[in-house]
């Protein structure tokens, strides 16, 4: 922002003049983006007829606000926070103000209905949208520009930052980010460890994080094959899909339980994974991203048109469920067996079985996190890192390029093939529409946000992205659209990631570490 | 070609790569045309010629990045022919005929740290060593032991090349200098029998090309491997040279000890006919 006062080289125009210009153009752009999309709502009639409403005083309200913080924007990057300060932090306090009272009055007076008749939204604070939670984003919009306008002020007082005081920070919040996985590997795992015994644990929180470390495990394993490897797979789902099915299959046809199929499981992910891989590594980057997204796409509507062997779009049901090392969990159990509750001596409770469930994740995840610090220390490992760095350099060294990538890709299939039969284990049910795009899309946020190749981040970025649409739930409508707007965010605030900082697998701790002198003044 | 009658010799049992009739084309464009020679080892064979006349094709060619259109390449172990390079897959040639090279656009791998670049380079050792992995995985010690000795061989280098207080940087924060000296180190990890390097004084100051040839010399004279240096500091080529081949638009104009190249009326032609060399 600072850095524009200094090339505000051409005095010829007023800042009033470039803000004015700017509000314009943001007006015009505004009433493009907003007048079908925003304008028009169509709606379902009583029989079945489409009718629309307009909402056009939305639109109205868009084009005079918008511009407004635009003028502020501008006045602030030209080094007057004031107005932005102000008026934002006005906006801030009524929008989102007014937005929280109107809520909050829907939440305590919408179960009343029936004794204040149809009194929703009447909170009597007038604001500009009819609906509180886009007041409260407008707000949330106002807030940031107070930010900026803080910002603004303390690099004025505290002058530009040098490129050397820029490289200091970076290197600082490397450290602040090492020092934080540190922290917060072993409290995370303490916490996961403790959590169904903790006060307020209860069987959705205990589901739900059992989804979690679900989707920590792909990361991690994806983690492998994009922040190790740097290979961009989009269709990783894949490999989890062939995992699941794979469970399903022996054990519904062979009789076999989780633990007997579970290495047979990975290890039919990985032969895909070498299946696929091989014909495919040769391409680099964005090729190697569309062909893996394709073969994703391929895996899935084989699972729908393979009528006779994968049940098509039904899927396959009545997959068993787990058992406690071949004990059941039944309630009751089959003459002369035992079950986990007679065994133990314990009172029958469902949750036995979603506990079991949960450690056994949980342990499935920590054997792959294990996994993929130890490689990282191997020759493998460095030889990953160094296909990521520069593959022509680790051709010139005598590396084989190809069955390097394939070790990473097979390594990273069988893990998600581990992953996918632990889904299909507890759901007890799989289809195809459980392995559509979206979820390696997921699956990849959850490892780019994370920070790639950063174990602590990825479990974080895990947590954020599956837990938070999970208890976004209430915002039932606004779920995804505040689920885009807390990525947007965190690639704002950690572009390379929640906890992105790179440990050398192998440290010789001699000498200063300082930065050598230029030219070479060392030898 | 009257030059060609010495590079066309029998190769005695010095020879380490001899190269004959090796031609490249890309499409129309002949980059090297029917060029043949012999470098030998414990020798440093530069290879010098104005720009484009296919040095770094050459060297592409040596090290399996192209396959030549025409030729043949032969690496000498024990006065016989060992390997045909131009029938091998590209990383082949440096895990087994162990030809290492460095690169005109120094490549590094930037984000790692300078000890573990010269790792990697030891990785085909470290690979059987950790039963590809699998011991490795299992911590068994005679993964470790090999992983020591191979840190000793990176210490050993970052000392000769005088960057052993940086082992711990990332490679991409040293100075321009310092690059190159570490990615001649990593080629050294290699344990290779024919050391390419493409242009490795570029970018270097005075003080830092004399460094430079004194490491050269020293690793000829100390290793016994034979070196190919593509060169444009002439202080550098004609400095350390035992054997210059000059090309010019993809042929060999010249070939012959530095003194005998300097006075060759060819080369002085080439490089007078065009303008500004350096």
């Amino acid at each position: 922002m600072a850095a524009t006062t200094m090339t505000g080289a051409k005095p010829a125009e007023s800042v009033a003049r470039i803000a004015i210009k700017e509000a314009l153009l943001t007006a015009f752009l505004v009433f493009m983006l907003a007048f079908l999309m925003i304008g028009f709502r169509t709606e379902a009639q009583q029989g079945q007829q489409l009718s629309y409403v307009t909402r056009f005083a939305a639109i109205a309200w868009g084009i005079i606000l918008v511009p407004l913080g635009r003028i502020l924007l501008v006045y602030n990057r030209h080094g007057r926070p004031m107005p932005a300060l102000i008026g934002g932090g006005l906006a801030f306090v009524y929008l989102f103000g007014g937005a929280l009272v109107a809520i909050l009055f829907d939440v305590l007076v919408i179960p009343f209905n029936d004794y204040f008749g149809e009194a929703a939204g009447a909170s009597g604070i007038p604001l500009p949208f009819a609906d509180p939670i886009v007041d409260g984003v407008f707000g949330l919009g106002a807030l940031y520009l107070v930010i900026l306008a803080l910002q603004t002020m303390r690099h004025t007082a505290h002058g530009i930052l040098t490129l050397e005081q820029r490289e200091a920070k970076e290197a600082r919040s490397a450290t602040r980010a090492k020092q934080l996985s540190l922290v917060l590997g072993p409290a995370l795992l303490a916490l996961a460890v403790v959590l169904p015994f903790t006060p307020w644990s209860d069987r959705v929180l205990v589901e739900t994080m059992t989804l979690i470390l679900t989707y920590v495990m792909l990361g991690w394993g994806l983690n492998i094959v994009v922040g190790l490897a740097g290979l961009l797979d989009l269709g990783y789902v894949a490999f989890y899909a062939v995992g699941a099915y794979s469970y399903a299959k022996l054990s519904t046809e062979f009789g076999l339980d989780f633990w007997g199929s579970l290495p047979l499981a990975g290890a039919f992910a990985a032969f895909f994974g070498v299946v696929l891989g091989f014909p495919v590594l040769r391409l680099r980057g964005d090729y190697l991203a569309i062909v893996t997204l394709g073969f994703g796409e391929m895996i899935r509507i084989t699972l729908i048109n393979w009528q006779a062997f994968t049940g098509g779009p039904n899927g396959i049901t009545g997959i068993p469920r787990m058992t406690f090392f071949g004990v059941p969990f039944d309630r009751t159990p089959e003459e002369g067996t035992q079950s986990f509750h007679t065994l133990f001596g314990l009172e029958y409770s469902t949750m036995h079985r979603i506990l079991f469930l949960y450690y056994v994740i949980l342990g499935l995840a920590l054997v792959t996190n294990f996994l993929t610090i130890r490689l990282r220390k191997m020759p493998i490992g460095r030889a990953w890192e160094a296909l990521r760095e520069d593959e022509t350099a680790c051709r010139a060294l005598g590396i084989n390029p190809t069955n390097t990538k394939l070790t990473a890709f097979a390594l990273g299939a069988m893990l998600a093939g581990f992953a996918g039969s632990f889904f299909a284990v507890r759901q007890a049910f799989v289809s195809p529409e459980s392995f559509v795009f979206l979820e390696s899309a997921v699956i990849l946020a959850i490892v780019v946000l994370g920070g790639m190749g950063s174990q602590v981040g990825v479990a974080l970025a895990a947590v954020l992205l599956i837990g938070l649409p999970e208890v976004l739930r209430e915002l039932s409508l606004y779920r995804m659209l505040a689920f885009g707007a807390v990525m947007v965010l965190i690639m704002l605030w950690r572009p390379r990631g929640l906890l992105a900082h790179r440990e050398p697998t192998i440290l010789l701790r001699r000498g200063s570490g300082k930065r050598p002198q230029k030219a070479g003044a060392t030898t | 070609m009257s030059v060609t009658a010495a590079a066309m010799a029998e190769p005695d049992h010095t020879s380490l790569l001899k190269v004959t009739h090796l031609t490249m084309r890309f499409g129309g464009l002949v980059a090297i045309d029917d060029v043949s020679f012999v470098a030998r080892q414990r020798e440093i064979t530069g290879i010098i010629g104005p720009n484009g006349a296919g040095k770094t094709t050459l060297f592409n060619c040596i090290t399996g990045f192209y396959k030549p259109t025409v030729g043949r390449l032969e690496l000498f172990r024990d006065g016989k022919v060992a390997y045909l390079l131009e029938q091998m897959e590209g990383y082949a040639i440096g895990q087994k005929a162990r030809v290492a090279r460095t690169f005109q656009n120094i490549r590094l791998f930037a984000g790692m740290s300078v000890l573990e670049n010269l790792m990697v380079a030891q990785h085909n050792k470290l690979m059987l060593a950790s039963g590809y992995t699998i011991f490795g995985v299992l911590g068994l010690p005679a993964y470790r032991k090999a992983e020591r000795a191979a840190q000793e061989k990176a210490v050993h280098w970052l000392e000769r090349v005088g960057l052993i207080d940086f082992a711990d940087m990332s490679a991409g924060n040293l100075p321009y200098g310092a690059q190159r000296r570490l990615e001649i180190a990593r080629a050294m990890c290699t344990d290779p029998t024919l050391l390419c390097l493409d242009e490795p004084a570029a970018g270097l100051n005075p003080r830092e090309s004399a460094e430079l040839n004194q490491l050269l010399l020293s690793i000829r004279d100390e290793y016994g491997i034979g070196v190919l240096l593509i060169e444009h500091d002439m202080s550098v080529v004609m400095g350390i040279s035992d054997h210059i081949i000059v090309l010019d638009y993809g042929k060999k104009i010249s070939d012959g000890t530095p003194a005998e190249v300097r006075n060759d009326p060819a080369v002085i032609r080439a490089y007078l006919g065009e303008e500004e060399e350096e």
